[in-house]
């Protein structure tokens, strides 16, 4: 597969993640926006492993270039993953405290 | 066509149709189960590389524990109706507009980029991203940042009962 269809489904990903995050006002469907444009990320990382790979198995057959990328998607997961729990538990507090998952009602700093 | 072209148009026509899904619906539940789609569309994409480690891995920690805890939240806060108080339209057009505009951006700066014409990344083919690889080098090369993950969780673990705890 050319890198520019990975790259072009890769940005389509993310923009709409961000079009989601701009647009709406459930908290908790914002930070699901947010996990999209992580896979976005991530989906790019793994097609320019793969395209490193492709470039430097013609010179050297046993080569492991591009494991690099695969670990640092693995990274991306775990962090990922670690503010999942922390951001769903701001976001119950928020919850028990205004009874509701509105965005803009988090303006309270503002004056 | 070949088979490999074929799985990945209907995949990546699956992830982007869900991710839309994921944006448009107004039950977050629903919401919730197109991600879900999407993530396994992402997990088909890497199986389709050859990226068998991380494949599993995206199936078993996003659809099955961060989504799963995202199904939790929502059942708990008993938001599965359609509650949210709607934006005004022009902060949604707006918003739908400026995304379009960062995807021009990123697809103009694709189609100018003359360092990746004729690159392709290898659908099928190496052993990079077995597991074999990926955990020589992870606990070679990769062995403190591993640990410093380990301490990640468990200071994110802590935060989150702090934060949840009531007061």
């Amino acid at each position: 597969m050319p890198i520019q269809y990975y790259i072009i489904l890769a940005a389509c990903l993310f923009c709409i993640g961000v079009a989601g995050v701009l647009t709406r006002r459930n908290a908790i469907i914002v930070f699901m926006c947010i996990e999209l444009m992580l896979n976005a990320v991530n989906l790019l990382l793994v097609a320019f492993s793969k395209m490193h790979y492709a470039a430097a198995v013609a010179k050297d057959a046993g080569t492991a270039a591009g494991t690099d990328a695969q670990l640092f998607v693995f990274f991306i997961m775990v962090v990922a993953a670690a503010e999942v729990s922390v951001g769903l538990a701001i976001i119950v507090m928020m919850y028990r405290n205004i009874h509701s998952v509105d965005i803009n009602f988090l303006n309270r700093l503002k004056n | 066509m070949s088979t490999s072209e074929i799985l990945f148009w209907s995949l990546s026509v699956l992830a982007l149709f869900g991710a839309i899904m994921v944006v448009i619906s107004k039950n977050p539940v629903h919401s919730v189960l197109w991600l879900i789609v999407v993530f396994f569309a992402i997990s088909g994409h890497y199986l389709l590389l050859n990226a068998q480690f991380l494949a599993i891995v995206n199936i078993i920690v996003y659809a099955g524990a961060i989504m799963v805890l995202f199904l939790f939240v929502i059942m708990l806060m008993n938001l599965n109706k359609e509650t949210e108080p709607q934006k005004n339209v022009w902060m949604k057009i707006s918003g739908v507009v400026s995304g379009g505009l960062l995807l021009c951006v990123f697809i103009s700066s694709v189609i100018s980029a003359f360092d990746i014409n004729g690159k392709t990344a290898l659908t099928g083919g190496g052993d990079i991203g077995l597991i074999q690889n990926l955990g020589k080098v992870l606990f070679n090369v990769y062995a403190v940042p591993f640990e410093i993950s380990s301490v990640l969780f468990l200071s994110a673990m802590v935060g989150a009962v702090v934060i949840g705890k009531k007061d």
